[in-house]
């Protein structure tokens, strides 16, 4: 499968149908760094919501800390509400194996305790390695284990997808 | 034993000698030197390539007996000086108890006569317990064996007792020997610099040395006294020098191994092999210091050896013991000198041969006609090394107990130059290098 | 045995002790700093533990007393979920007992991950640096007056927070440099990290000349040397001056070189007023400037906490 098949733009279209069908009043948007940050960002402003999305970092929460070490990147969480009994909607842009998001999920509990949390993503690309499923998937593909799948913006933001070998 | 040692290059800085002939050894003594005619020797080496030269006397090496008895530290540094070539060494009177009385003295040169391997010649104290209080016994110790009075590393404190101690000591022309060091300016454990001040080190200033050279210049001109200096360190102190021995002071001066190469810098991270005493100084003192002994200034280079054990070296830098060994690696550094300063083999020997006993004078009697020379008819003390032979310091190397020395081959990264093969005294072999090296 | 190699660094060029902030890349400072800032976040939440040193063993060894110093790399230990080992090993110079590396190697033979040293003498954490196993990270909490890099580098942070960019400040540093290590570390950071102005402030004694090699000017006059200063760090003065001859006494130092509101009326009008603490009132600074508005010496230590954080936690991921 190529990476001309896989059009951002389209399957954000698709992304945002599935989250205004899960929303519930008063939820909230996180956005995992740095994909899902940006779709966060531009689902608030088209799902009409107030204020800020969230922006959640898994670099606290890391299991492979020990071989990766701190990364050297500037990915701070940075939450404008309370965690506490809100029923959270998690946003990644690709979900693989599950680790980062196990390890989203640590870090949004040293806020507090949410009602509950609900995962959307744009791409999921299996490879499941922890028991986490997402509510909504606005495409699946399947890749070669040597390649990574990440999303990018252009300076005008527009979404477009990086394939990298290794 | 007869000992023939054939065609090598003989070298003698004090007669200038420098050609390729034999050297004939009866009784202790040279009896043929050059052309040698007929002579049964029951041992020939073969000394083709390498260069005969007279022992190497060796002004300052710590043995650290008394004192260090149990580790038997006479034995092991004995070898380790005929392992470098030195025929004949003077020991300082800091051990313990000091070398402050002649029953203690004449034990010492007994113990070491009986090892046969280098001739002693200690330094008795200047002062009781070196306490800088009260005078030794000059004349007593001077007759057990000692060639010079000394105060160590403990400067007196008192210049009253100092100047009376240079007038008793002048009464019968004895050489005092002193590190000139101002008590209460030195205690600094890195010379005062940037690099002292960069690494958060105390420091022991330039004026430590040069206050004490002003004193004792002073008192040497009312006393009439003769002084021997010990390990000069600083271009100003050669500048001192230079200028007491122009006035025509009775003054002679030493530098140590360590101050000719080396200099703050080469601390590095702390590396404690590199706490010494006199602290190393600046490039520029360093640079003094080579031109100083080259020009005559400063008369004679000494190993400054002081085995120093692990556990006193493994410690932060201002714990350490300061000292590093230094009589095996003397002669590869006189030669390293000499090469960096573009001086001939007999000029990079002299200084630790023939000047070294102008300086012990008169204190060495019948044996000062001889020693520190290659003469027919002297005594036979004589080192034969190979000059183009390189050698790694590492402490499997070494034969003395101190393996820690700034010039220690993962530090440096260098060889030195020369390896001693065989070193005679009085006539008999005190060492002989392993075949293959 | 010792190489030329900064032993700091691994083979990759990562940070693996941290012994001194001389030597260290530019990058690696600003990393440390970056990663502050996340930990800083982190003790304003409610759950202020995240989980990257967990089942890692940090031992304080602390061979000169600092209570102050080992209860912030203590609880900066702790908030990384890391267990937590005290050891007050005072120093008596007559009771030599056990040896440095003896204890060292103790306390390895006890599965240590990370040491956090403070010792009277300059080199010593270099010393165990060099004798410990290859995993464990060591981090300097202060040696003799070489260096105190944690100190520095939040006082760098604290500088960053409040002034942004490096590339236009006049910091002076003021009081006893000679003796400090603390001064030495931030002398280096505000050189590597391109700080135009270093000012050396002090009388002789305390300020010499040779200081000038470290890359500051140096400036025996206190209104020359706050004049339009960003930034004034002002050192503790120590008794031990006084007895040393350095000094006639603390009230002389103070009219010629303390920081009073009229000596920092000539710095910037918005310049900040650091500290390490613990501050002498009266004797380097007047009470009214030390709780002025214009001091930042409280939040200099919220920033330590961080700091050292984000310094063990780099530690930690990085091997040998």
């Amino acid at each position: 499968m190529s990476t001309l098949l896989l059009d951002a733009e389209a399957i954000y279209a698709d992304l945002l149908r599935g989250v205004q069908k899960l929303w519930r009043p008063e939820a909230a948007l996180v956005g995992i760094w740095s994909g899902g940050a940006w779709l966060a960002e531009r689902l608030q402003r088209d799902l009409g919501l107030a204020g800020q999305a969230g922006v959640i970092s898994s670099s606290l929460h890391r299991d492979d800390f020990g071989s990766k070490g701190m990364s050297a990147k500037a990915d701070h969480t940075k939450l404008p509400f309370e965690v506490e009994g809100r029923h959270i909607v998690l946003i990644d842009d690709v979900l693989y194996t599950g680790r980062t998001t196990r390890a989203v999920i640590n870090e949004l509990f040293d806020f507090g305790r949410p009602a509950s949390v609900t995962l959307a993503v744009l791409v999921d690309r299996g490879g499941r390695q922890l028991p986490i499923e997402p509510a909504f998937s606005a495409a699946r593909v399947h890749l070669p284990a040597e390649q990574r799948l990440r999303l990018a913006k252009s300076e005008d933001g527009r979404f477009s997808f990086d394939v990298k070998e290794g | 034993m007869k000992i023939l040692i054939k065609g090598g290059r003989l070298i003698d800085p004090a007669s200038g000698l420098d050609r390729i002939g034999d050297l004939a050894i009866a009784n202790g003594r040279i009896v043929g030197l050059g052309d040698v005619g007929e002579f049964s020797a029951e041992r020939v080496i073969e000394a083709g390539g390498l260069v005969v030269a007279p022992g190497l006397v060796d002004l300052a090496a710590r043995l650290r007996e008394p004192g260090h008895e149990h580790e038997g530290m006479l034995e092991s540094e004995l070898a380790a000086a005929a392992a470098g070539g030195v025929t004949s060494l003077v020991c300082p009177p800091d051990t313990d108890p000091v070398l402050d009385e002649p029953g203690l003295v004449e034990m010492l040169k007994f113990r070491a006569r009986k090892l046969s391997r280098c001739r002693l010649f200690p330094l008795g104290a200047l002062t009781t317990h070196l306490s800088g209080e009260s005078l030794t016994e000059m004349a007593e110790l001077t007759e057990a064996g000692c060639i010079g009075f000394s105060q160590a590393d403990q400067p007196i404190r008192d210049t009253l007792v100092l100047a009376r101690a240079l007038l008793y000591a002048a009464t019968y022309d004895y050489t005092v020997w002193l590190r000139p060091l101002d008590a209460y300016l030195s205690g600094g454990v890195a010379a005062s610099g940037a690099v002292a001040t960069r690494l958060g080190l105390s420091g022991e200033p330039v004026t430590a040395e040069t206050v004490a050279l002003h004193t004792i210049f002073e008192l040497m001109r009312s006393t009439g006294a003769r002084v021997h200096l010990c390990r000069i360190s600083s271009a100003a102190g050669v500048a001192l020098v230079r200028a007491a021995k122009q006035e025509g002071l009775k003054v002679t001066a030493d530098v140590s191994i360590n101050s000719l190469h080396l200099s703050d810098v080469d601390i590095g991270y702390f590396n404690p092999a590199m706490r010494l005493n006199p602290p190393l100084r600046q490039g520029r003192d360093r640079d003094a210091l080579r031109a100083g002994l080259a020009d005559g200034t400063l008369d004679a280079l000494v190993s400054d050896h002081m085995p120093v054990a692990p556990d006193e070296k493994n410690v932060p830098f201002a714990e350490a013991t300061p000292g590093a060994t230094g009589l095996e690696l003397l002669l590869s550094l006189a030669l390293r000198w000499g090469q960096d300063s573009g001086l001939s083999m007999a000029q990079s020997l002299g200084v630790v041969t023939a000047a070294p006993v102008r300086v012990l004078g008169s204190a060495l009697g019948s044996l000062g006609a001889s020693a520190g020379r290659l003469v027919e008819g002297g005594v036979a003390d004589v080192c034969v090394f190979d000059p183009a032979a390189s050698w790694a310091v590492t402490p499997e190397r070494l034969s003395s107990q101190g393996k820690h020395t700034p010039f220690a081959y993962e530090i440096s990264g260098f060889e030195l130059p020369a390896q001693v093969r065989y070193t005679v005294v009085a006539g008999h072999m005190a060492f002989e290098a392993a075949a293959a090296r | 045995m010792l190489s030329k190699r900064n032993p700091q660094l691994n083979k990759h060029g990562e940070l693996v002790h941290l012994l001194s902030i001389e030597g260290l890349p530019q990058a690696i400072i600003h990393q440390i700093l970056d990663t502050a800032g996340t930990f800083l976040s982190v003790n304003d939440r409610e759950v202020k533990k995240v989980p990257l040193l967990r089942g890692k063993s940090v031992f304080n060894l602390f061979f000169e007393n600092s209570t102050r110093t080992r209860t912030t790399f203590e609880i900066a230990a702790k908030r990384l979920s890391a267990d937590v080992l005290n050891l007050d090993i005072a120093r008596s110079s007559t009771a030599k007992g056990e040896t440095l590396l003896d204890t060292v190697a103790n306390l390895s033979a006890m599965h240590a991950d990370m040491f956090v040293v403070r010792h009277s003498e300059s080199g010593a954490p270099y010393l165990i640096a060099q004798h410990c196993a290859p995993h464990v990270h060591v981090v300097n909490a202060g040696d003799g007056r070489h260096a105190h890099p944690t100190q520095g580098l939040l006082d760098m942070y604290t500088i960053r927070h409040f002034k942004k960019d490096f590339r236009n400040l006049t910091v002076a540093i003021v009081g006893d440099i000679v003796h400090s290590r603390v001064a030495r570390s931030d002398i280096h950071a505000l050189n590597i990290l391109g700080v135009p102005e270093i000012r050396a402030v002090g009388p002789k004694t305390l300020v010499p000349g040779d200081l000038k090699d470290m890359g500051v000017r140096v400036c025996h006059d206190m209104a020359e040397g706050v004049r339009d200063a960003d930034v004034i760090i002002m050192l503790r003065l120590q008794n031990e001056r006084m007895s040393g001859a350095m000094l006639p006494s603390a009230g002389e130092f103070f009219k010629n070189f303390g920081l009073t509101p009229e000596k920092l009326a000539l710095a910037k009008p918005d310049a900040i007023v650091m500290h390490p603490g613990p501050i002498n009132r009266g004797v380097e600074i007047a009470s009214t400037v030390a709780d002025g508005a214009q001091s930042v010496i409280l939040p200099q230590v919220t920033f330590g906490i961080a700091v050292r954080m984000a310094v063990m936690s780099i530690l930690a991921g990085n091997e040998a």
